[in-house]
């Protein structure tokens, strides 16, 4: 049976591609690329959270919220070393994501104005990345697959964490409550762009679903996503930024309005409020640290030495 | 989340593979024991110039909400791996007498 049979079978199988398996160039650039997409936004996603550690409103907060902050690098952590074992080096792809030519999720280029956002990220952000993820558990790469189960097991927390944030608003003044409203007038629409574009202009998901790299469709992922999640605001008592957000007797499905496109093209290809500022904060961070990466090296071979002579 | 992000001008297209890490810190292979009377069994990997840096990021990174009480980490270059083709596994597929399901033993005898 040569490589291309065994993979091809694999697939078929609903089995999962390991990394010495031979595998078609395509298969493996494809998910290089996604794979470094997803680590790229846990990393960046820690800014606009990261944001608010100093101003968390009490001591229970702020620890909650460090240790969402430092699962997103773990996640990141676990994704690049998925992407590794398809041969590109952590170094590689950093640099990639510090020079521009590999790219984050959108959303993170959105600012976090108030505590509230912080809620907000929680319960829409990552509710969207759960709904995402949960699929992507059965994505055709072992590594990649593996990441996901892994991944999902702590996401829970950051969306009920999120919840519990808006939960303890609606419960408070009125101004709390404005507070909490305008947080998800903010970001209910970029949430909903996260599934990406519709089907019928997704240039990638085609042959994505052949591989099964991607399993569901990008608006039904993002469909499952607003069934599940309008029910959740209605009883915060939030209302959506969508007039024509209505539920369909029929199909048994939240309908939403007409996302704004435009706007998503925009932030994707650099214009959106914070594009600059976040790959400066991470190349600012990465050089700080340098010192820091020397000095280890510096130990390891003093230690080495000392273990040898 | 859509990670596909669509492709748009100035991303990387070529073939990002066959670079080589700048800061040289080698692949740790990180095995964690669950709990007592368990194997250690394979979480993850990560880079660390030292294997005592190597624990201490492997504990940060792997056991974060108490998966385990015990970490290995092993250099990835010390795992020497199988050839996975089917020549080396296939043989013991027709081989079911290996299996205690292979014996009918009557009803009568009971349990065994």
């Amino acid at each position: 049976m040569t490589g291309e049979d065994r993979f091809l079978e694999t697939i078929e199988a609903d089995d999962k591609v390991e990394p010495r398996d031979w595998m078609p160039d395509g298969y493996r650039k494809t998910l290089i690329r996604q794979i470094a997409q997803h680590a790229h936004s846990e990393v960046i996603g820690m800014q606009p959270e990261g944001n608010w550690i100093t101003r968390a409103p009490t001591l229970m907060r702020k620890i909650i919220l460090m240790a969402k902050v430092q699962d997103e690098a773990g996640h990141g952590l676990y994704l690049y070393s998925a992407a590794e074992t398809l041969g590109v080096s952590r170094d590689e792809l950093q640099h990639l994501l510090h020079t521009g030519k590999q790219k984050y999720s959108s959303i993170f280029n959105y600012p976090t104005l108030s505590w509230a956002d912080i809620g907000a990220i929680g319960w829409l952000v990552d509710g969207a990345a759960i709904v995402n993820q949960i699929a992507l558990q059965q994505t055709s790469y072992g590594p990649y697959a593996r990441a996901m189960v892994k991944i999902c097991k702590e996401e829970s927390f950051h969306a009920r964490q999120g919840y519990s944030i808006l939960l303890a608003l609606s419960r408070g003044s009125e101004a709390q409550r404005a507070m909490m409203q305008d947080a998800v007038d903010r970001w209910w629409w970029p949430s909903l762009m996260m599934f990406g574009p519709p089907d019928a202009e997704s240039t990638h998901t085609e042959q994505s679903m052949e591989w099964k790299i991607k399993r569901v469709t990008n608006d039904e992922l993002r469909q499952r996503f607003v069934d599940q999640t309008v029910p959740q605001g209605q009883h915060l008592g939030v209302t959506f930024p969508d007039p024509d957000l209505a539920y369909d007797e029929g199909t048994g499905h939240w309908m939403i309005g007409d996302i704004d496109w435009d706007e998503f093209w925009a932030v994707v290809k650099g214009d959106g409020r914070l594009n600059r500022e976040r790959i400066a904060a991470k190349v600012r961070a990465w050089e700080g640290g340098a010192w820091v990466r020397e000095a280890a090296t510096a130990y390891a071979e003093k230690v080495n030495l000392r273990r040898t002579a | 989340m859509t990670y596909e992000v669509p492709e748009i001008p100035g991303e990387q297209t070529e073939d990002p593979t066959g670079h080589h890490d700048e800061h040289g810190w080698p692949l740790w292979e990180v095995f964690v024991r669950p709990k007592r009377g368990l194997n250690h069994s394979h979480a993850g990997s990560l880079h660390a110039p030292d294997a005592e840096a190597a624990v201490q990021n492997a504990r940060d990174a792997y056991t974060r909400r108490a998966e385990g009480i015990s970490v290995w980490v092993v250099p990835s270059t010390a795992i020497h791996a199988s050839d996975d083709s089917e020549a080396m596994f296939e043989p013991f597929e027709d081989r079911p007498y290996r299996h205690p399901t292979f014996y009918d033993i009557p009803e009568e005898v009971g349990q065994m």
